[in-house]
């Protein structure tokens, strides 16, 4: 299993430990994963300002990929949903291709049919597989009880997607985090968006939408949150602590990535697994189950 | 909620829309509010409606719809196209209305600077030579610090 992998803008800056842990687990379940360093931004960002150059941007990022044969791997979901969007779009539409293609040429690119798009828990979910996974756990993880936030653009708009979960009742993420032996808590609002994208717009909105859900994951009992993107843990985890000035409540949850979830039943450490990066303290939620500094 | 003034009406708006990736579909609104009641934004902030914003097109409110705020609430979570029973695209149809509004020169200084800053760097967030000594650090491989490319990829500017 090969894939170009696609970190976007936010995960090499911002959330090293979720790279750190991706790749510590795709190497332990043979995920050959190929860094191709002229990857530029997804062009989720640019397409409220302009569809257009989204777009090209997109296809800038999969002609890259195509050109050396390989699918892409993302672990953003909003890069997931992107890549996926204009290869969707790209194959219904010839005008667009023929307009994208004048842009590409003139960075000597060339967009043929474009390549597979995978999130990287997709590929775990679909093309790993649960039994798989199982196979490589050292460590269980029973007394652990998980919130799973699935977020958005990892299954939204639907019409993309192929149907792999479903958008209304998911259950990818929740039979995943299952297999560790932890227990996965049902919360209010399971399904909605983290706020991210208000928060450059409006913050106290944003961070409104943010405390709403840390409070249905508090009264669900929940010891830490666990999530697949980025913008979502600068929500939760990052700005955790803001939430609790700007409401005075206390959540004081962990926000951990799947994949180092899924790396502490694998055996991983605390440092392999980058836990000591994530801004809530992980330590205490996590003391039975990691070791390492 | 301020009042409808209808006297302020652009017919050509809405013919406009309905030409276009996104706003195909928004005549078949019929109001139910279904996307307001699905909308995380709605949810804690009053101000924002979903189903309000496509009457306010409907009507060929062209200046309220475009200059206002409220468009730029949007999260694009997509819960709203999801659940809409109509089909209309909900999601799509605000970020048409994004796209028009910069268009016309009404932009939240922060679009505006992200998109800058791609065109400028490639990324979000430039990746320099302190960062790449961070990523080394835990075995991270280096990435550029420059984009030159990025520049051509845009095609209307």
């Amino acid at each position: 299993m090969k894939y170009a992998l696609f970190l976007g803008c936010t995960i090499p800056a911002r959330s090293r430990q979720y790279e750190l842990s991706a790749r510590k687990v795709a190497q332990k379940l043979g995920i050959e994963l190929v860094d191709i360093a002229e990857f530029v931004c997804c062009g989720f960002p640019v397409k409220a300002s302009d569809m257009k150059s989204a777009m090209v941007l997109g296809a800038y990022n999969i002609a890259l990929a195509e050109k050396q044969g390989l699918d892409l791997c993302a672990l953003c979901s909003s890069c997931a949903s992107q890549l996926t969007e204009v290869v969707h779009h790209l194959a219904h539409d010839e005008k667009a291709k023929v307009e994208v293609n004048e842009v590409l040429a003139k960075a000597g690119l060339q967009y043929d049919k474009g390549t597979g798009v995978r999130h990287f828990a997709r590929v775990l979910y679909e093309e790993v597989g649960k039994d798989e996974i199982k196979k490589h756990f050292t460590k269980s993880l029973e007394g652990l009880k998980i919130a799973n936030h699935y977020g958005c653009h990892y299954l939204k708009p639907s019409e993309i997607y192929n149907n792999f979960d479903q958008v209304e009742d998911p259950h990818s993420l929740d039979e995943m985090v299952a297999l560790t032996g932890a227990t996965v808590v049902d919360y209010a609002n399971k399904k909605r968006c983290c706020g991210g994208p208000v928060l450059a717009v409006d913050e106290k909105t944003s961070l409104a939408i943010a405390k709403e859900k840390l409070d249905d994951i508090r009264e669900a009992g929940a010891n830490a949150i666990n999530l697949i993107c980025p913008f979502c843990s600068v929500m939760y985890d990052s700005n955790q602590k803001g939430i609790e000035t700007a409401f005075s409540a206390t959540y004081n949850i962990p926000v951990l990535y799947l994949t180092q979830l899924l790396g502490l039943a694998m055996g991983f450490d605390r440092k392999e697994l980058g836990l000591n990066m994530n801004v809530v303290k992980t330590k205490d939620a996590l003391a039975k189950y990691a070791g390492g500094d | 909620m301020a009042d409808i003034d209808l006297t302020k009406a652009d017919p050509n708006f809405r013919k406009e829309l309905l030409a276009q990736p996104g706003g195909e579909k928004i005549s078949a609104c019929f109001t139910c509010k279904t996307c307001m009641a699905s909308c995380p934004v709605s949810a804690v902030n009053s101000k924002f409606s979903p189903y309000r914003i496509i009457r306010l097109a409907l009507f060929g409110l062209k200046k309220e719809v475009l200059e206002s705020d409220f468009v730029w609430f949007c999260s694009s979570c997509y819960a709203c196209q999801e659940r809409c029973p109509q089909g209309v695209c909900i999601t799509d149809f605000m970020t048409l209305l994004k796209n028009l509004a910069i268009k016309a020169g009404h932009a939240p200084a922060g679009i505006k600077a992200q998109r800058n800053l791609i065109k400028g760097q490639g990324r979000i967030y430039a990746i320099d030579e302190f960062d790449n000594k961070k990523r080394n650090k835990i075995d991270l491989p280096s990435l550029p610090t420059t984009c030159e490319v990025v520049k051509l990829l845009f095609p209307e500017s």
